[in-house]
């Protein structure tokens, strides 16, 4: 294949990607956009291949081939519940391979410099490119691959803590070494100072130090952060490891790679700003870890908090007209999706109107709750956004909270010294009456209490999600 | 104590304070219970029912006053039964002290504690005593019966082999107890419902019932909630505009149900003669007031007649003892609900607490001195409502402007952006070498058609976007390819890894997303 077809290829694979990512804006639109990514995927590697560039056919093949088998088995065998962790695992892929990728760009570039200029006249490939660059190039080279290996460190240890955290491996709270966020500030300006002596010697021992130190802000930053927000800290990974694409493509030259870097990269940047703006926080503060500091004591809560039993609960459903579930993290956890599918479809059936309320940041990852249901086959046109479906409460006989708990807190908008006031939560407690689906009393992620289980219409339905429907099912009248 | 209920001696009058039933949970209050003979006929109790509940019969009013400790009836005592009660004795029914001033000063002159079941308060602890609101219910689903009886046609609509029948079109006006009560039996019948209240708080109480509520324009609506719950006299400005709305509404109406009263007043005038001959022949009008007046000029209270162009107006003032069985049993629960606060020990000692908001509030004579009208109540009965700012409504030029503005300013920021945007580009472009420049134009517009598509994407695939956008990254599988060829075995086999792992996000990625996306159905 000659240069100009790769080149075609590269063209074809980017609008691909593009038109994949723009499909994702309708239910039925994203199946074909799925479509869309694979084939542009499909052709940009095929292109790079059997271009005029690659040698070593045989280790291509044998490394797709095995990559191939074990990523298909991971995207079988995981849990929907899993999806979270999943993806922060694969974003580490990424992340380690952008590392990898640098360090051979330095190594090649060190044996490029090593030959006579008559044995570089022979190179091909990515050598042959490192052998006609210009002294500024080669400056513009360093400093590029350098950035590369920054970021790829960083997005992989950053993954992989936060794998540990929402598989549950590690402690999903806060924590900080001693020095906090001074720790982090001076790894990086250690990075910074390895960068001019980088590119300044061109030793490998600075790339090395620096990744070591990038490595440390990963583990450190992502480790600073809570567990409630690690939808943002995802979709933030995500973006990380397409900019680590996008840093690699300009090390390589490689077009393609920066294009779908930058797609993957702004997409992130997106995402993690539509998950601080439903929490009503900025960015950095999500960044720097923990909650702010709050300005006064937190209202009193009076109040106790009412249990109910299946059989209350079955005949508060039955004398519903519209029920509203408000499904959380919870949920995922019990493995609930099925239990709360067939409730639906049992109230359905008798005729009530059932709507599920999501919140933006409702479980681990963005659009964490919609793919849970989805996957338990509840149909998607009753599954309503927070903002579409907020008004409806007061005309709601029943709210079911099913494992949610700082988004349904009224704390929000009724104390101004709480933690989380101001951030838009599902005002709920507007419904008639209100049952709350937990397994304690004890507080959400946040660690805040919630005025809402002492509300006067609040039930509170103890136990696990799961058992606990499971237990109420067969009470509903068919 | 004994409590004795008497019967009723007011004409037409089926309803009786005490109930077997009722008479059953006043004895476990640790009081016994008397009853004269022949109170609970009309309602559907006889002696014997009486009897076998432990009530005992008395043979008639002057024993049962002689024998009791409390009295408890329906209607306001007439003067000879006023008469009978002494000193330390209570009675407990309607009185109605506003209107009663002799009777009052009567009952008093005798020493007897006078507890007039229409006085107790409005507020939420006194519910489950407040008659009133239990007569009004009645009053007002019996209208709709009334109503439904003297219509010559359906209530709901229905297309039968036989032709189209259209839906009844009824008006109800004043939506208290009645109104609401009303509304909901209307309804339930099929009927089109529209209802009318001066307090625009009510609105969403009526649509929860189901009705459509009748609009009025007027800036200075009242707020019910400062007069307990109950309306108050509306500006002559704001009737004029109601009386233009009912005329407006007359001749399509075919049921009217007035129910507007205002406490301590004669009944407002809302359906002028001139509306009653406005509406078709057959309708009818049902008017709830008529013992304070009536709503409609051509009531006449107590009576049913035919107006000349054929409306029907019902005046009866009895709706309640109407459905005898049913009042008693709502009234009689009512009294012992008001015996039950009255005996807080439940030994059969009675405490009149004149320290207690609901019993201070329905006690109107009390050892010898009249006690009317209460104090107001400790506590507010209805919080009142928050005023909500409504948002203004923009005029055409006014909104044109704001988006010329909107637009203006959009431009400013975008124009500043593409400026600043490319002095950093020309900045980079004067150190950077051309082939660096090259990749850097393609990177930022690759970055801005990020920008652009993802804000598109629904936030239910937010899930799916993340496992694409994964997989996509995964193209640095492309630098490890280009390195792959390398004659170092030190750099093909880091290539090899990168593509082991890259191939592993890519192929998953994909997969999981397919199997996601797959999942999205349609209900």
């Amino acid at each position: 294949m000659s240069i100009g077809l790769v080149g075609a290829a590269y063209v074809a694979a980017a609008i691909l990607f593009i038109l994949s990512l723009g499909g994702l804006s309708g239910q039925e639109s994203a199946k074909r956009a799925v479509w869309y990514g694979i084939a542009g995927m499909a052709l940009a590697v095929l292109a790079t291949v059997f271009g005029p560039d690659v040698d070593n056919l045989w280790v291509v093949i044998l490394m797709v081939a095995v990559g191939s088998v074990l990523g298909a088995m991971v995207a079988q065998r995981v849990q929907m519940t899993e999806m979270p962790q999943l993806v922060a695992a694969l974003h580490s892929f990424v992340g380690l391979a952008a590392v990898l990728i640098g360090f051979n760009g330095h190594l090649e570039m060190g044996r490029v410099a090593a030959l006579t200029p008559e044995a570089r006249e022979g190179l091909t490939g990515f050598a042959a490119v490192l052998a006609h660059k210009t002294p500024v190039e080669v400056n513009i080279f360093l400093v590029e691959l350098f950035l590369g290996v920054f970021i790829g460190a960083v997005t992989f240890t950053g993954s992989i803590v936060a794998f540990g955290k929402l598989a549950g491996r590690m402690d999903g709270k806060a924590t900080k070494l001693p020095g906090g966020h001074m720790l982090n500030l001076g790894a990086a300006v250690f990075s910074l100072l390895m960068l001019v002596l980088y590119v300044s010697t061109g030793w490998f021992i600075w790339l090395f130090l620096m990744t070591l130190a990038a490595l440390f802000i990963g583990y450190h930053l992502v480790m600073g952060i809570g567990g409630a927000d690690m939808p943002v800290v995802v979709s933030m990974l995500n973006s990380y490891s397409g900019w680590a694409a996008a840093a690699i493509g300009f090390t390589l030259s490689n077009d393609l790679l920066i294009v779908t870097g930058a797609l993957v990269g702004s997409s992130g940047a997106i995402l993690s700003y539509i998950m601080c703006r439903a929490m009503n926080r900025s960015f950095v503060s999500v960044i720097l870890g923990g909650f702010g500091a709050t300005t006064g004591p937190a209202m009193e809560i009076t109040g106790e908090q009412v249990a109910i039993d299946s059989d209350g609960v079955a005949a508060l459903l039955d004398d519903a007209q519209s029920v509203v579930i408000i499904p959380g993290y919870g949920m995922a956890v019990a493995q609930a999706q099925q239990s709360v599918s067939e409730l639906t479809k049992r109230l359905r059936a008798q005729g009530k109107t059932v709507r599920f309320a999501i919140h933006p940041v409702a479980g681990r990852l963005p659009g964490h709750m919609n793919v849970l249901l989805a996957e338990a086959k509840v149909p998607y046109d009753i599954v309503m956004e927070m903002d579409e479906i907020n008004e409806d409460f007061p005309h709601t006989d029943v709210a079911i909270v099913i494992g949610s708990n700082d988004i349904v807190n009224p704390a929000a908008q009724e104390d101004p010294n709480s933690p989380i006031a101001g951030m838009p939560v599902l005002e709920v407690w507007k419904a008639k009456h209100v049952i709350v689906s937990k397994r304690g009393q004890g507080t959400g992620y946040s660690g805040i209490e919630n005025p809402l289980f002492f509300k006067e219409n609040t039930r509170m339905f103890y136990g696990d999600a799961k058992k606990s429907l499971d237990e109420l099912l067969p009470k509903l009248v068919a | 104590m004994k409590i004795g209920a008497l019967r009723e001696i007011m004409p037409g009058e089926a309803r009786v304070a005490m109930t077997p039933v009722s008479a059953q949970d006043i004895r476990k209050l640790g009081h016994t219970c008397l009853i004269e003979t022949g109170a609970g006929e009309d309602s559907g109790f006889s002696d014997a029912a009486y009897r076998a509940a432990g009530v005992e019969i008395v043979p008639d009013a002057a024993t049962l006053v002689a024998e009791a400790d409390v009295i408890v009836k329906v209607r306001p005592p007439e003067p000879e039964e006023a008469a009978l009660l002494r000193e330390g004795q209570t009675l407990i029914s309607f009185f109605y002290p506003s209107s009663n001033s002799e009777l009052l000063e009567q009952a008093r002159a005798t020493g007897a504690s006078v507890i007039a079941m229409d006085m107790v308060p409005r507020i939420s602890r006194a519910q489950k005593m407040d008659a009133l609101s239990s007569m009004a219910n009645i009053a007002g689903y019996r209208a709709v019966i009334e109503a439904g009886a003297n219509f010559g046609r359906f209530f709901t609509g229905q297309v039968t082999a036989a032709g189209k029948v259209p839906p009844a079109q009824v008006l109800i006006v004043g939506a208290g107890v009645a109104g609401l009560a009303a509304i909901g039996t209307a309804v339930s019948l099929g009927a089109v419902v529209h209802a009318f209240d001066v307090r625009p708080e009510v609105a969403e109480q009526i649509e929860s019932m189901g009705a459509s509520f009748v609009f009025l324009e007027f800036e200075a609506a009242q707020d019910g909630a400062a007069t307990g719950g109950y309306a108050a006299p509306s500006s002559p400005e704001f009737r004029e505009k109601q009386l233009a709305k009912f005329r407006e509404l007359a001749p399509q109406m075919d049921i009217v149900i007035t129910t507007a009263l205002i406490p301590g007043r004669p009944a407002p005038v809302l359906w002028t003669r001139d509306m009653v001959e406005a509406m078709k022949p057959g309708s009818v009008i049902i008017d709830l007031a008529a013992e304070r007046g009536g709503n409609c000029e051509a009531t006449v209270p107590n009576e049913k007649f035919v107006t000349p162009n054929g409306v029907t107006v019902v005046g009866y003032t009895d709706f309640p003892s109407r459905m005898a069985a049913q009042a008693s049993t709502l009234y009689s629960t009512n009294i012992r609900h008001m015996l039950t606060d009255l005996t807080p020990g439940k030994d059969g000692v009675l405490l009149h607490n004149m320290e207690d908001d609901v019993i201070r509030g329905a006690t109107v004579a009390h050892h010898g001195e009249v006690t009317w009208p209460p104090p107001p109540p400790k506590i507010q009965a209805i919080a009142s409502a928050v005023a909500k700012p409504k948002p203004r409504e923009l005029t055409p030029s006014e909104r044109r402007e704001q988006e010329t503005l909107a637009f203006k300013g959009e431009t400013r920021r975008q124009v500043g952006m593409l400026v600043a945007g490319t002095v950093v580009l020309g900045l980079i472009g004067l150190v950077a070498p051309a082939s660096f420049m090259s990749h850097f134009i393609v990177f930022a517009l690759a970055c801005f058609v990020g920008f652009q598509v993802i804000w598109s994407v629904s936030h239910s695939l937010h899930t799916p976007l993340m496992a694409v956008t994964n997989a996509i990254s995964g193209i640095v599988i492309l630098g490890a390819l280009l390195q792959v060829g390398s004659g170092s075995w030190l750099i093909v086999f880091l290539a090899a890894i990168s593509i082991l792992i890259a191939t592993i996000n890519i192929v998953g990625g994909f997969l999981v997303t397919r199997r996601m996306l797959a999942m999205f159905q349609r209900s």
